[in-house]
């Protein structure tokens, strides 16, 4: 009785313990403070939300500069040290190893900021 | 499948009228005149209306004026939508746009073309689409949406022109606005994005013979209208009544 009462009063001990030695919290750094589209709130809750009815609609209606886009998250989230939103300290992936939801985005867009299409190259006047 | 204009969703379309009147009500008040509030809301980043069904893009391709060997058309494509993976079989690359030579055996007649996806008014990679990723959109442009695309690739064998492929690698080198990726079926896209903010494909721009020509197929006063009018033009595989947005001349 009284090695089962220790036992029990050990793992109530070491519970919150082990639970925090587990993932550590992600420490997101905000590359432009206060310009985001929506508050953060909003933002941590419906960006994927967002980003999947706005690619619906520039895809199938071909409806282009809706306020939600995934390449302005990119270039404004991007570290201003890889230049992407992936990697160690990344925007996107930070919280998403947190979390453990797989994103698939990057499968095919591209998770670097700051490149141009030829077409905007070209307006800008740069070579691409 | 239904058309594009049908997955509207009406809900969306409404609110987004309904942002847009609200948007122009209020900047009516500042406007000085009724030219400038046009701009206004350009500038206020007010989304663009989208595809238009009345307007149908197409393209005219002048067989005659097309070099062969000159392959300048195919290295736009390329840079434009990011084309530029290595693959280890050759047979696996991704061709949105190529050329063909063509010899007529019994007279000797040799032609060079260009071969892209034809985007057909009735796309046959479109009906076999299990998921619904094969779309045409209200302009008339043939696209994937690769978010459902499974790659199974049904659309490829259905395709009477050998118009996509398959990426069969991870991809890392992507232009921003041409996402594209391992697993999902693409072609030609006559550069929707660059189309819809009022450019010319890439194609059409780099062609130094100046034998590609693009324009709204719907629009009488445009010069692909006019010419497809008065001049003969044909459809390949004319016979499966596709009614193609590609057209050619001299074949």
């Amino acid at each position: 009785m009284k090695r089962t009462l220790v036992g029990l009063a050990a793992i109530l001990l070491l519970a919150p313990v082990c639970a925090s030695a587990g993932a550590s919290k992600p420490t997101l750094k905000i590359e432009n403070p206060g310009q985001c589209i929506a508050p953060v709130a909003e933002m941590r809750v419906n960006h994927m939300e967002m980003l999947k009815h706005t690619r619906d609609r520039t895809l199938r209606q071909g409806i282009r500069g809706e306020k939600a886009s995934l390449n302005e998250c990119i270039n404004c989230h991007a570290s201003k040290v890889t230049g992407s939103v992936l990697g160690k300290d990344g925007f996107c992936q930070e919280c998403h190893s947190y979390a453990a939801v797989k994103l698939d985005c990057w499968d095919c867009h591209q998770p670097k900021a700051g490149k141009l299409n030829v077409g905007q190259a070209e307006a800008a006047g740069v070579k691409p | 499948m239904k058309e594009p204009q049908d997955l509207i969703d009406n809900k969306s379309r409404r609110n987004f009228v309904g942002t847009a009147a609200i948007a122009g009500a209020g900047l009516g008040t500042l406007a000085l005149a009724p030219g400038l509030q046009l701009i206004q809301v350009s500038e206020a980043n007010t989304p663009s209306a989208g595809a238009s069904s009345k307007v149908r893009w197409g393209m005219l391709i002048d067989t005659t004026k097309c070099a062969s060997g000159c392959d300048a058309c195919v290295k736009a494509c390329a840079t434009e939508n990011g084309i530029n993976e290595t693959v280890k079989d050759p047979r696996q690359g991704s061709q949105w746009i190529r050329k063909i030579d063509l010899k007529n055996p019994k007279t000797g007649q040799e032609h060079s073309l260009p071969m892209l996806c034809q985007h057909c008014e009735h796309p046959p990679c479109v009906d076999v689409c299990p998921t619904g990723a094969s779309m045409k959109r209200a302009d008339g442009i043939v696209l994937v949406d690769r978010h459902i695309c499974i790659g199974c690739r049904y659309c490829m064998l259905a395709c009477p022109y050998k118009a996509r492929s398959l990426v069969h690698q991870p991809l890392t080198a992507q232009n921003p606005e041409v996402p594209r990726g391992q697993g999902c079926v693409e072609a030609c896209t006559f550069c929707v994005q660059r189309v819809d903010k009022g450019m010319l494909p890439a194609c059409v721009e780099s062609c130094p013979e100046g034998a590609m020509l693009f324009g709204d197929l719907n629009d009488p006063n445009s010069e692909i209208a006019q010419r497809v009018a008065k001049e003969k033009t044909t459809q390949v595989r004319g016979d499966l009544n596709l009614n193609l947005g590609v057209r050619y001349q001299g074949i």
